[in-house]
């Protein structure tokens, strides 16, 4: 058996010297889900009376449901493709990146899941306004919410771009445009006709066809090396340029500060991403939250180990000089095996997964963009709380087309831009300027308005701040700005200096703003938060 | 400024104060903050003990255990491992000693409030 599987290595091996993509076979395959996904969306909608059912899904998902879809929101392209291309190219250090995502979970699980499941009702400021004053609170946690959705919204629309020239062999300017305007529009069809239901199917579909890929295409890389992972690295070693180099840490991240630095962003920014936050209402209860967590933690785990094996199984079946040379670089990868394993037709389901994944994160940023909009800033700032749920939903579905048209103009307007900082900003805004604030008004009884305000505006201030005077911004070759040079903080990341702020002011806010809170709101918020009592139902249809 | 996203409808009616204070809760309170916030400080450390590793002691992860498998290989699944580990454990921990007891003062809660 190994005998034959090692012979159909070297077979794979030669083939993959004539790869061409087959854009024909790759666009019939995504198209299929595409209209698959949007059957899901149309039939899911039937029921989308509601504010709980446009924002919520009606809250009717069971925790493995809604695990799966934290999943496929989750595992963006740029993990998918980025962190297997990682390894492929420089090993170790890829694998160190991706045991970040994972670990994050458990403050989710530990610290924020069930708390905030209690407590809200559709976003973050919910939560975060429980005890607080309204207004003032709504709108820094909404900025921040849009402000994470923006960056990572423009990185996942960037993203397709590259993948069009990949997949598609796309390469002309208007081409790939064209390609990033119709991932909008497919994406706000998504979100306009099926509302959090829809998209939460579109993400479940996602991550089942995204992990059971992996699946597949791990378990044919073990076979080809006898099911040995030793024997998996050391023909990892023998086809790369970096050879042994490739096993241990400091291809990729030659400064430790900077990897601590972006390492504390994902830990802690996780927890704090509003469109994750935001799937935790989608289910019934906060046991059912915990519930999709743990899913979430061992689907995440488990695609995670994937990748361990296939970016070194891309590395042993395609050596290094192949995948740097592809169009596309490190980020061809993985198609690049799926093609030396299965040839065009994996390689097109692959490539499709790839492309299906941009849609669901998108969908799922997009929804959570416009309900903060809706509900925090135009029904509680502006309208003062006054407004119907009808109108509400009125506003999403705007805000909903405004922000497509964004992530079209902004996706088409940073192509060929190298804007993969921008996935590290949300999570390091994310850490800096929400996550404070949820841990503060979840654990401690004296944070004060004044606090929470700070650190959210001081956070988010800090991280924006920082990045653009980083060398990732201006000053060297890769950067975005190369021709002019402020980059006076050394880090690509500002996680290690923005997130301390972001404590430290909610810390200090909360003693010199000596703003007066009721005492029965925070008793109140503390019995909910913990027993249930008083959280949102499910709908009933 | 009442008017927010919660359901204020059962507001007045139960004295949540008094619910704070009352022993059994404070006991729940207890028995989840002594499990998950250590908790939380284990993993942390944990984790960043190993980034410090990898970024500052290389050549220690590069050392072979067996084949091709280095130090810094098994500390990293070792992440995986604690990660699924403590997840577990959390949820035998929740379903055996927090949800019986929210639950018991979740349906106080909502019979006092059918009364009132």
């Amino acid at each position: 058996m190994n005998e034959w599987f090692a012979q159909a290595g070297s077979v794979f091996a030669a083939a993959v010297d004539e790869i061409e993509t087959n854009p024909i076979l790759n666009m019939s395959i995504f198209a299929a889900f595409v209209a698959v996904t949007m059957f899901i969306v149309i039939r899911a909608s039937r029921n989308n009376a509601s504010a709980a059912d446009y924002y919520a899904g009606g809250r009717s998902f069971s925790g493995p449901q809604n695990g799966f879809a934290i999943s496929g929101d989750y595992l963006s392209a740029a993990s998918f493709l980025g962190i297997v291309g990682a390894i492929a190219v420089n090993g170790y250090d890829g694998f160190l990146y991706s045991i970040g995502f994972l670990v994050a979970w458990l403050v989710a699980l530990l610290l924020v899941a069930e708390l905030m499941r209690n407590t809200g009702k559709f976003t973050m400021a919910d939560v975060l306004s429980f005890r607080l004053k309204q207004r003032p609170v709504r709108m820094a946690a909404a900025l921040t919410t849009l402000a994470v959705c923006f960056f990572y919204l423009l990185a996942q629309m960037a993203g397709a771009g590259g993948l069009v020239a990949l997949l598609m062999g796309i390469d002309g300017r208007i081409g790939q445009s064209v390609v990033i305007a119709v991932v909008g529009i497919v994406m706000v069809l998504y979100v306009l006709i099926g509302g959090m239901k829809g998209t939460t199917w579109v993400q479940i579909v996602k991550a089942f066809l995204l992990i059971g890929g992996a699946v597949v295409m791990a378990i044919w890389v073990l076979a080809i090396h006898g099911f040995n992972l030793s024997g998996l690295l050391e023909a990892a070693v023998a086809a790369s340029d970096n050879g042994e180099a490739i096993l241990a840490p400091g291809l990729q991240y030659a400064n430790p500060v900077d990897f601590l630095s972006l390492g504390l962003a994902l830990v802690l920014g996780t927890a704090g991403l509003p469109h994750v936050l935001m799937r935790f209402y989608t289910v019934p209860t906060a046991k059912e939250a915990r519930r999709s967590v743990v899913w979430a933690i061992w689907l995440i785990g488990l695609f995670y180990l994937l990748s361990l094996v296939l970016g070194y199984g891309a590395g042993a079946l395609l050596g290094t000089e192949q995948i740097l040379s592809a169009p596309g670089g490190v980020n061809s990868a993985a198609p690049l095996l799926a093609n030396a394993l299965g040839g065009p037709l994996l390689m097109g389901f692959i490539s499709a997964v790839a492309f299906a994944t941009i849609l669901a994160v998108v969908a799922g940023l997009t929804i959570t963009a416009s309900a903060s909009f809706a509900h925090d800033i135009y029904a509680s700032v502006i309208k003062k709380g006054k407004a119907s749920g009808d109108s509400e939903v009125r506003v999403a579905r705007i805000t909903t087309l405004v922000v497509g048209a964004l992530a079209i103009i902004g996706g088409i307007g940073v192509q060929g831009q190298n804007v993969a900082f921008l996935v590290s900003l949300a999570f390091a805004v994310a850490a800096s300027a929400n996550l404070p604030t949820i841990l503060y008004s979840l654990f401690w009884r004296k944070f004060t308005t004044a606090g929470a305000v700070m650190s959210m505006y001081g956070g988010l201030g800090a991280a924006i701040i920082l990045i653009v005077l980083s060398p990732v911004f201006s000053g060297t070759d890769t950067s975005v700005f190369p021709s002019i040079d402020i980059a006076i903080f050394p880090l690509s990341n500002p996680g290690i200096v923005s997130i301390p702020v972001g404590f430290l002011l909610g810390f200090v806010g909360s003693f010199i703003g000596r703003g007066k809170e009721d005492p029965r709101l925070a008793a109140e918020m503390d019995v909910r938060s913990l027993t249930g009592h008083g959280a949102e139902k499910a709908v009933e249809h | 400024m009442t008017e927010n996203g919660t359901d204020t409808s059962a507001r007045g009616s139960v004295d949540y104060i008094a619910v704070e204070e009352s022993p059994r809760f404070r006991g729940l309170k207890r028995s989840h903050r002594s499990f998950v916030l250590p908790m939380a400080a284990v993993f942390l450390i944990w984790y960043f003990a190993y980034v410090l590793l990898a970024g500052w002691a290389p050549d220690f992860m590069a050392q072979r255990v067996w084949g091709d498998i280095t130090v810094g290989l098994l500390f990293g699944l070792g992440q995986f491992v604690t990660t699924f580990v403590i997840t577990m454990s959390y949820v035998a921990y929740a379903n055996r000693k927090l949800d019986p007891v929210a639950e018991e003062i979740r349906s106080d809660l909502e019979k006092q409030e059918a009364g009132a």
